[in-house]
């Protein structure tokens, strides 16, 4: 660049004589003056964007989460913004069989747990009396109530008490689970659709949630479904093209 | 109706007298000779029975008019329309300027479902009958790196125990041996990094299978079969427009997809989030972010390939 600058330059002052040199130095002038005008612009633009309200887990991916590097963003860059996947509000119990209307109801957790009082000290199933019996609580030794609001049985609460609602329940995860809660807010973690580029539309992310259960986190095993017919690879123990439909394999298959 | 040849049967070495077994072995290989002719043009034959005068004439992409792109362009839809029943759009889209894409994996996270695998059979219009696609899905040993010791024929239910999954895929080459061994500059590199296959140039010589250390490149025996319901009409013309007979294609990141900013079919497809895509020349990237924070591998980095496709564990 600077090269080419320079040999350009060189050309020029060869052929150039003082008037249009003079002009040279106004177009230099004038674009220093432009680039300025830019910079003031983009700052007064960028800055109430930056305090503005954004829905609650609506992150517009880099400004937010690293605040030190915000200045680094191109002005313009972001318009659409990295939404991620909410849970519906507080979860609700279907009840089994129907009222005298017919109808089939549900119930919130609050109408039992708030006539009943919160036994501290569950941490599976096998010491419930009733309901909840065939849940499979497989996380770690944490008690109910390390998630569940003591007082509140429609919400969730941190650590320290403080109330979550269902529908923020990510804040609730980080937690205890800060390295994944990271590499979720840098791209790095979790499923996602729509662009990579955030200046031609939107992006969508799953939320903890969505492939991990709560009680039970990990990620469950899957069967492999749809499998090209590999001429080349594995040609010694793969069945032939021909054959591979009919072939009864030890497994089966989930695709069609 | 396939273009496999079997592959030519060693003649057992005749053992005759010394004049009759020279005549033998020539006979042989004067045979072998013509068949291996036959086989060798049947793919040729079997184009120029397909194609109009406007196909065989046409120049190389890279020379082509804006006028003329236009055209070639109209008589490829025009073909999926007579040839598949279905109407598609064939857009040219050009690299976005200052982007370089680079993708990455997280063999922490990949169970091996092989969903990616089936979202670019899809995506990208590829032959039904054979379940082709540009991904494939290793089940490695663990404790290596070296591919060459996977297989890609597991099933059932994964992941298991002793095992990782390795997705691979082109891995768009900073030094592309497939681009420097084609004979007719069918295929190169673009400024955002996708290495490209002219579909219409690519006389199917089938040398850049052979240089690509990845398998990346697939070769298309027949005409793909896809019905008319299934085929995906958003196409490109270096992309996943249906490719003919005869000729070498590849992953392309899906740049009719990613070219318009949108993220590619096997990243959406993953249901474990194991897989990132960006611009790496974007400091506020995930890419960016994860090759300056996790310890990432490349395949077979001895060659020098220099691949664009990172592999990371976490
Ligand atoms: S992975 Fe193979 S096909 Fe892709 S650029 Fe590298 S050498 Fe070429
Ligand atoms: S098969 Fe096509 S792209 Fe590959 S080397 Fe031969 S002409 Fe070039």
């Amino acid at each position: 660049m600077h090269d080419s600058v320079y040999i350009l330059g060189r050309k020029w002052n060869l052929v150039l004589d003082r008037k249009l040199k003079h002009r040279f130095a106004n177009l230099l002038f004038a674009s220093v003056v432009g680039v300025i005008a830019t910079i003031v612009v983009s700052a007064a633009w960028r800055s109430p964007r930056k305090f503005g309200e954004s829905p609650p887990l609506a992150v517009a991916q880099s400004p937010q989460n690293r605040p030190g590097q915000s200045s680094k963003n191109r002005p313009g860059r972001a318009p659409f913004l990295v939404t991620v996947n909410q849970p519906l509000g507080p979860p609700m119990i279907e009840l089994v069989g129907t009222d005298p209307q017919g109808r089939s109801g549900s119930v919130a957790c609050s109408t039992c747990h708030s006539v009943r009082p919160a036994d501290l000290s569950n941490r599976t199933p096998e010491t419930l009396d009733e309901f909840h019996r065939g849940l499979t609580v497989d996380h770690g030794k944490i008690a109910c109530y390390a998630c569940h609001h003591l007082e509140n049985a429609d919400a969730l609460r941190l650590a320290d008490g403080t109330t979550v609602e269902y529908e923020n329940v990510m804040t609730l995860c980080s937690q205890c689970h800060g390295p994944q809660a990271t590499a979720f807010a840098h791209g790095a973690h979790g499923g996602m659709n729509g662009h990579w580029d955030l200046s031609r539309g939107p992006q969508h992310k799953n939320n903890c949630i969505d492939c991990h259960d709560p009680h039970s986190p990990s990620y469950p095993k899957m069967i492999v479904g749809f499998k090209p017919r590999d001429r080349f690879l594995d040609s010694a123990h793969a069945p032939s093209n021909e054959t591979r439909d009919s072939t009864p394999s030890e497994t089966t298959d989930d695709a069609h | 109706m396939t273009h496999t040849e079997d592959p030519p049967r060693q003649p057992s070495l005749p053992i005759v007298e010394n004049l009759s077994r020279r005549a033998a072995v020539k006979g042989g290989f004067a045979t072998l000779g013509a068949a291996a002719f036959v086989a060798a043009i049947s793919p040729l034959r079997h184009a120029a029975k397909n194609s109009s005068a406007a196909e065989f004439m046409q120049q190389h992409y890279k020379e082509l008019s804006p006028e003329g792109k236009a055209a070639v362009i109209a008589r490829l839809e025009s073909e999926a329309k007579e040839n598949y029943g279905a109407e598609v759009t064939i857009a040219d889209d050009r690299p976005i300027p200052g982007t370089k894409f680079v993708y990455a994996i997280n063999l922490s996270v990949c169970n091996g479902n092989g969903k990616c695998v089936e979202a670019c059979h899809k995506e990208n219009n590829h032959d039904r009958s054979t379940n082709q696609s540009y991904i494939r899905v290793i089940e490695m040993p663990k404790g290596t790196m070296d591919m060459e010791q996977g297989t890609t024929t597991y099933t059932g239910a994964v992941p298991k125990d002793d095992k990782f999954y390795l997705p691979v895929q082109c891995q768009q080459c900073d030094e592309p041996p497939c681009v420097d061994v084609c004979p007719v500059k069918a295929t190169w590199k673009e400024e955002d990094g996708i290495v490209v296959v002219d579909y219409n140039w690519c006389i199917g010589c089938r040398y850049c299978e052979a240089a690509c250390p990845y398998h990346a490149r697939r070769f298309n025996w027949k005409q793909p079969e896809v019905p008319a319901e299934q085929v995906n009409p958003d196409q490109s013309y270096l992309s996943n427009r249906i490719r003919p007979a005869g000729v070498v294609e590849k992953c392309t990141y899906c740049l009719h997809r990613t070219r318009r900013g949108k993220l590619p079919a096997c990243l959406e497809a993953c249901p474990t989030g194991a897989r990132v895509f960006g611009n790496i020349l974007d400091p506020q990237s995930s890419i960016r972010w994860i090759l300056e924070n996790k310890r990432v591998y490349i395949l077979k980095e001895e060659l020098g390939t220099k691949p664009a496709f990172f592999y990371y564990f976490d």
